[in-house]
C-alpha cells in the first residue's frame, strides 16, 4: 500500500493533467477559430460587409439552437407517437396516442403526475413565501449583509449536495441507538418516542424532499423580490405614508401591487425549476417508496428500463406544462419592453 | 402573513418628509421580533449545511454513529475521513478534475457565441431579428429533458431528416466535448437574452462614433462591444458555472457512467446510493462536492445577483 500510493498519485496526476490540457487545448481552439473568422470576414467590405457580420454573429447560435433544441424537441414528439423501446431501435411504427393514454391510464403515472402537480403547487407558494417574508422584513433594516447571505447559499448548492446535506437531517436510525439524523433528535427530544423512518414513509417522504427545493429556491426568491422592493421609489412610500398607510397595510396596497410584475416572474421561473426536479428525487430514492416525479420517470423510461416513447410523452407532457407557465413570463417581459 | 406590531406612531402635527419620513417608515418594520424571525429563517437555513460541514471533520466512526450536533459536546477533529475520499475508497480527485474540466469550456465558449448573437439582434437589426429574439428566449420552454434521446442520437449518428444524412456524426462519443456541447445548447436561450439586454442598453453614441471612424461591424463588437459588455459577461459566467458545475442530468446522460468523463455530482451520486458500507466517507465528500460552488458563489454574489436581476426584473 506504502508503495503503490505514489504510484497511484503520479498515474492520477498524468490522467489530470492530460483532461486538462484537452480543456486549455478545447478553449484555445475555439477563441482562434473566432480570431481566424474574424479576421478574414473584416476585409469584406461594401453591401456584403452587414449581412456577413450577421451570419457570423448570430449563426452559430441558431445552429447550436436548432441542433440542441428546436430538432430534438421536433423529434421527441415525434417519438412520443411511436413504440420505440431502447435507443437506436429500428423497426419502430407510429402508436398514435398510445403513450399518452397509457401515462394517463397507468396508475403508477398516475401517481407521478399528481405528485408533479402537488411539488407544482405546495413548492413555488413555499419558496415565494419565504422569500417574500424574508425580503419585506429585511428592506426595514440595517446590516443585513449576513442573514442575506446565509438564506442565498443554498442556491449555490447542487441538488446532490443539498441531498447529502439533508440526509443528516432525515437520517433514521432506530431510537434505542444514538440518532445521526436531526429531525429524529428533535422529534425524540420533544417527547416522540418512536419517530418514522422519515424518507421511505409515504407520504411524508415527499414533502421532506420538497423542503430541500423549498430551501434551495427561497434565497432567489429573497434576492429578485429585495431587490424589486428597494426600487420603489421613496416618494411613493411617503406619500403612502401621509394617507395613512402603515405596517401591513402599506405591504398590502403599496409594495405588493408595485412588484406583482416581479413576483410573478419569480413564482413562474421556480414553478418550472421544480417542474423539471429530477436530481433531487434521482439522489434521495430513486422514485421509489412513491417519491417518483415526472422528470425521474421519465430519465428512468428512457435511459433505464427501455420503454423510450413512454419517457418521450412524458417529456412532451413536461413540455405542454411549462408552454402556459412561461407564456405568462414572456407576456410581462413583453409590457415591460413597451413601456420601456 | 405575519402579524408584525405595528408601533403606532401617534400622528405627527406636521408630517415628516423627504429623508426623514422614508426614515420612520422604514422603522415601523424594524421591530425586534421583524429581527428574530429573520435570524430564525437564517439560522434554519444554516444548520443543515453547518451539519454536513462539522461532521466532515470528524472522526469516522464518531461521524457515523453519533449526530453531528455531538460535537459541541465531545469535540473530536480528524481529517482521515478527507483523506480516503481524496485517495482511498472515495476516488473524488478525477471527479473533481472533470468537473473543472467540464464546466470551464462549457462556461466560456456560450460567453462568446451568446455575446456575439446578443450584438446581433441589438445593432444590426433586420427584418425579422426581433422574431428570432423572441423565439430564442421562449425556446426556454424546452425542457432540456426533451432534448436528451436526439442529441444522444446526433452525437452517434449525425443529423437526419427523412432518411438523409444533414450534418454528419461530429465523432464526439464518450468524449468531454458532447457535454461542453449540450450545455452551449442548452444555455444559449438565457444567455442571448441576458447579454442581448444588456449590450441593447450599451449607449448609441459610442457606437455610431466608431461606425463614422470606419470600424466594421466585427471590429465594433471586438473592441467596443466585448469590453463594455464584462458586467453582463461576469454575471451570466458564475451563473453559467454553477449550473454547469452542479448539473446532474446532462451529465449522467453523455457520460456519467464512465469515470474518466464523470463529474463530481455523478460521482457523489453513485456514492449516496452505494455508501451502505461508507457511510462515514458521505461528509467529506459532499463538501468538497459543494465547496468549489461555494467559493464560487462567495466570492462573486453582487455579480451573480446583477445576473439574476437581469434575468427576471427588469433593471
Amino acid at each position: 500500500m506504502a508503495t503503490s500510493t505514489p504510484l497511484l498519485a503520479s498515474s492520477a496526476l498524468g490522467q489530470a493533467a492530460s483532461t486538462l490540457l484537452g480543456v486549455i487545448e478545447a478553449i484555445g481552439g475555439f477563441i482562434a477559430i473566432l480570431l481566424i473568422v474574424f479576421f478574414i470576414a473584416g476585409r469584406v467590405t461594401g453591401r456584403l460587409q452587414k449581412p456577413l457580420a450577421i451570419l457570423i454573429t448570430l449563426g452559430p447560435a441558431l445552429l447550436l439552437v436548432v441542433i440542441g433544441l428546436v430538432i430534438p424537441a421536433i423529434e421527441t414528439i415525434n417519438l412520443s407517437f411511436k413504440n420505440q423501446q431502447f435507443l437506436g431501435q429500428l423497426d419502430t411504427k407510429y402508436v398514435g396516442f398510445k403513450n399518452y393514454t397509457y401515462a394517463f391510464g397507468d396508475s403508477y403515472t398516475q401517481h407521478t403526475i399528481l405528485r408533479t402537480l402537488l411539488w407544482l403547487l405546495i413548492v413555488p407558494a413555499l419558496s415565494v413565501g419565504v422569500g417574500l417574508l424574508a425580503s419585506l422584513l429585511m428592506d426595514r433594516m440595517t446590516h443585513t449583509g449576513l442573514p442575506k447571505t446565509l438564506i442565498f447559499l443554498p442556491t449555490a448548492i447542487s441538488f446532490v449536495g443539498a441531498a447529502v446535506i439533508w440526509s443528516y437531517v432525515y437520517n433514521y436510525v432506530d431510537p434505542r441507538n444514538p440518532q445521526t439524523g436531526l429531525l429524529s433528535e428533535v422529534a425524540i427530544k420533544l417527547g416522540w418516542h418512536n419517530p418514522p423512518n422519515w424518507l421511505i414513509t409515504a407520504p411524508l417522504n415527499t414533502f421532506l424532499e420538497m423542503v430541500i427545493m423549498i430551501w434551495i429556491q427561497a434565497g432567489f426568491a429573497m434576492v429578485v423580490l429585495g431587490a424589486a422592493l428597494k426600487s420603489i421609489p421613496d416618494e411613493v412610500i411617503e406619500s403612502a405614508r401621509l394617507d395613512g398607510a402603515e405596517g401591513f397595510k402599506l405591504f398590502r396596497t403599496i409594495q405588493i401591487p408595485m412588484i406583482r410584475n416581479t413576483l410573478i416572474v419569480v413564482i413562474t421561473t421556480v414553478m418550472i425549476t421544480t417542474l423539471k426536479v429530477f436530481d433531487i428525487v434521482f439522489t434521495i430514492n430513486n422514485g421509489n417508496f412513491s417519491t417518483d416525479v415526472l422528470a425521474r420517470q421519465m430519465y428512468a423510461d428512457m435511459f433505464v428500463t427501455s420503454q423510450v416513447s413512454r419517457g418521450a410523452a412524458l417529456a412532451v407532457i413536461i413540455f405542454v406544462c411549462v408552454i402556459p407557465i412561461m407564456y405568462f413570463n414572456i407576456r410581462q417581459l413583453r409590457s415591460e419592453r413597451e413601456i420601456r | 402573513m405575519t402579524t408584525t406590531p405595528v408601533a403606532v406612531t401617534p400622528a405627527p402635527q406636521e408630517p415628516l418628509k423627504g429623508q426623514a419620513a422614508v426614515k420612520a417608515v422604514r422603522k415601523t418594520f424594524s421591530s425586534p421580533l421583524a429581527s428574530a424571525i429573520v435570524a430564525l429563517i437564517a439560522a434554519v437555513w444554516t444548520i443543515p449545511t453547518l451539519g454536513l460541514f462539522v461532521n466532515s471533520f470528524r472522526s469516522k466512526t464518531d461521524g457515523a454513529t453519533t449526530g453531528w450536533w455531538n460535537f459541541f459536546i465531545h469535540p473530536s477533529f480528524s481529517l482521515s475521513g478527507y483523506h480516503d475520499v481524496l485517495f482511498n475508497e472515495g476516488g473524488l480527485i478525477q471527479p473533481l478534475i472533470n468537473s473543472l474540466a467540464i464546466t470551464l469550456p462549457a462556461t466560456i465558449i456560450p460567453i462568446f457565441i451568446a455575446s456575439m448573437a446578443g450584438y446581433a439582434l441589438a445593432w444590426m437589426p433586420f427584418r425579422g431579428s426581433d422574431v428570432i429574439f423572441f423565439t430564442l428566449f421562449a425556446l426556454q420552454v424546452v425542457p432540456l429533458q426533451m432534448a436528451l434521446v436526439p442529441l444522444q442520437k446526433f452525437y452517434t449518428h449525425g443529423l437526419q431528416l427523412f432518411g438523409l444524412t444533414i450534418i454528419p456524426s461530429p465523432h464526439l462519443n464518450g468524449s468531454l466535448a458532447q457535454i461542453w456541447l449540450s450545455h452551449t445548447m442548452f444555455s444559449l436561450p438565457l444567455a442571448v437574452f441576458l447579454l442581448h439586454n444588456f449590450i441593447a442598453q450599451l449607449p448609441s453614441s459610442l457606437i455610431e462614433a466608431a461606425r463614422v471612424d470606419g470600424a466594421s461591424y466585427l471590429r465594433i463588437f471586438q473592441s467596443v462591444v466585448l469590453p463594455l459588455s464584462m458586467p453582463a459577461i461576469a454575471s451570466f459566467a458564475i451563473f453559467q458555472f454553477l449550473w454547469v458545475w452542479n448539473d446532474l442530468l446532462v451529465a449522467k446522460t453523455f457520460g456519467g457512467s464512465d469515470p474518466a468523463t464523470q463529474p463530481v455530482t455523478a460521482r457523489m451520486a453513485n456514492l449516496v446510493g452505494n455508501f451502505g458500507a461508507h457511510l462515514e466517507l458521505l461528509a467529506p465528500a459532499g463538501f468538497l462536492t459543494i465547496v468549489v460552488p461555494l467559493i464560487v458563489f462567495l466570492a462573486l454574489q453582487r455579480y451573480f445577483v446583477r445576473g439574476l436581476l437581469a434575468g427576471s426584473v427588469k433593471g
